[in-house]
């Protein structure tokens, strides 16, 4: 990308624009793109870890089957040390959530690849799927007690309605946190990397450290794939123990 | 359409994040794949998972239960092994006081006989020496009269045999060998 442009051209956000993938330049709603390819490959990723992984189905795992189980424990214990034994019904939807994310992250991290979640159009269906449902949940299972989240009986009651209109907004404003956590340090982390990469191609010798610090942000990334694809999920189960159990 | 045909141009330098035309593709396809990876994980992945971890917990479960009660027997044999060595520490001894006895009996009957034996054997020979001895002052006895009484013949003395008896036996009880 900057790299043959031979001059100090640096373009770190190329890698995340919306391309078809057969040619033309309209992108309709059905246009397979990039985008398309990127989500495909995170499905066959999943399938084949949690899947053809799990083919042997020993009782002393193989070392895929090793990360299958331990992906599937991870997310199971998070549900249930988050949102609590009778959260482990929602297990498949944040597993689901979870292997999306932390699978759509790491592939991001190949050379060429592109990043799906460092879009803030997905990571927002992503959020909002989230906060519709555990909002919805939480009315279905305790009707207007629901809205007891908002009104903290532990504090004076002069204070409740203060609190009460705080808590509301920062029930509002959760999803947009959620989302852009995520597209954030997806994008950010791939676009310093191609910043340096972009000055490695401009410095010619000394190029060695844009080099050096690819290398270290790359690590950095390793790091924040996982943590992200983390931080979505138990925020996700955060969520959903306020649906489960409103009261604090 | 205009806008989205220059997109890329554009975004070149903006943030293609922003780039509203591509939302509805990016969604339609996420929610596509959202819906095929819940159908994945819902159907096949995790009920298979969810089997093969509460199996190998199963397993744990029995196998520590086994070995556990293989703990048990062993103890069992153990004991069951501690108990036939003593008994067989005691019939050993037993054993050996016995045969220790016998063979003292034995030996004290072989030292009866054979002191037995000894006693006869001294007998006889301590009563074929006194023959013996016995024979032996008759012939001493005997040559002294026969020499005597040649003696005098020799010097024409003249003496009866009794005088010449009482003589020789006179000398031979002098001489300590009667």
């Amino acid at each position: 990308m900057a790299e043959d442009t031979g001059g100090f051209a640096i373009h770190p956000m190329d890698q995340f624009i919306v391309e078809p993938l057969f040619g033309g330049d309209t992108v309709h709603w059905y246009t397979p793109t990039n985008v398309t390819l990127w989500m495909a490959l995170t499905v066959i990723v999943v399938a084949a870890l949690l899947i053809a992984g799990m083919r042997g189905r020993a009782i002393v795992p193989s070392r895929i089957q090793s990360i299958a189980e331990l992906a599937y424990g991870f997310v199971y214990k998070m549900i249930e040390d988050v949102a609590g034994r009778d959260g482990v019904k929602y297990f498949p939807y944040v597993m689901t959530l979870f292997m999306f994310i932390v699978v759509s992250n790491f592939l991001g991290l190949l050379p060429w690849a592109f990043t799906t979640t460092s879009h803030i159009a997905v990571t927002a269906v992503l959020a909002l799927a989230v906060f519709v449902t555990v909002t919805a949940l939480g009315f279905v299972l305790h009707g207007t007690r629901f809205l007891k989240l908002f009104w903290i009986e532990a504090a004076p009651l002069p204070l409740r309605p203060v609190l009460a209109l705080i808590e509301v907004i920062s029930y509002f404003v959760r999803p947009v946190s959620h989302s852009i956590r995520l597209a954030g340090n997806m994008m950010a982390g791939h676009a310093v990397i191609k910043v340096f990469a972009g000055f490695a191609g401009a410095l010619g010798v000394a190029s060695v450290l844009p080099i050096v610090a690819v290398v270290a942000v790359y690590g950095l990334e390793v790091m924040v794939a996982f943590i992200q694809a983390y931080v979505f999920t138990i925020l996700t189960c955060v969520y959903l123990k306020d649906a489960l159990h409103p009261a604090h | 359409m205009a806008t989205e045909a220059t997109g890329s141009a554009e975004s070149a330098a903006g943030m293609p994040q922003l780039e509203f035309s591509t939302f509805p593709n990016q969604i339609f396809w996420l929610v596509i794949t959202l819906v095929v990876i819940y159908f994945i994980l819902s159907r096949i992945a995790l009920p298979r998972i969810g089997a093969i971890l509460a199996e190998r917990r199963g397993t744990i479960t029995n196998d520590l239960a086994a070995a556990e009660e293989l703990k048990l027997q062993a103890a069992e044999a153990e004991k069951a092994y501690e108990k036939a060595l003593a008994d067989a520490r005691a019939e050993a001894s037993r054993i050996i006081e016995k045969s220790r006895a016998e063979i003292q009996a034995d030996l004290d009957a072989a030292m009866e006989r054979a002191d037995a034996q000894i006693a006869e054997k001294s007998a006889e020979s301590e009563k074929r020496i006194a023959e013996i001895r016995e024979s032996a002052v008759q012939s001493v006895s005997e040559v002294a009269r026969d020499t005597a009484s040649e003696i005098l013949a020799r010097f024409d003395a003249k003496a009866d045999a009794k005088t010449v008896d009482a003589a020789v036996d006179a000398r031979l009880k002098e001489g300590g060998m009667a």
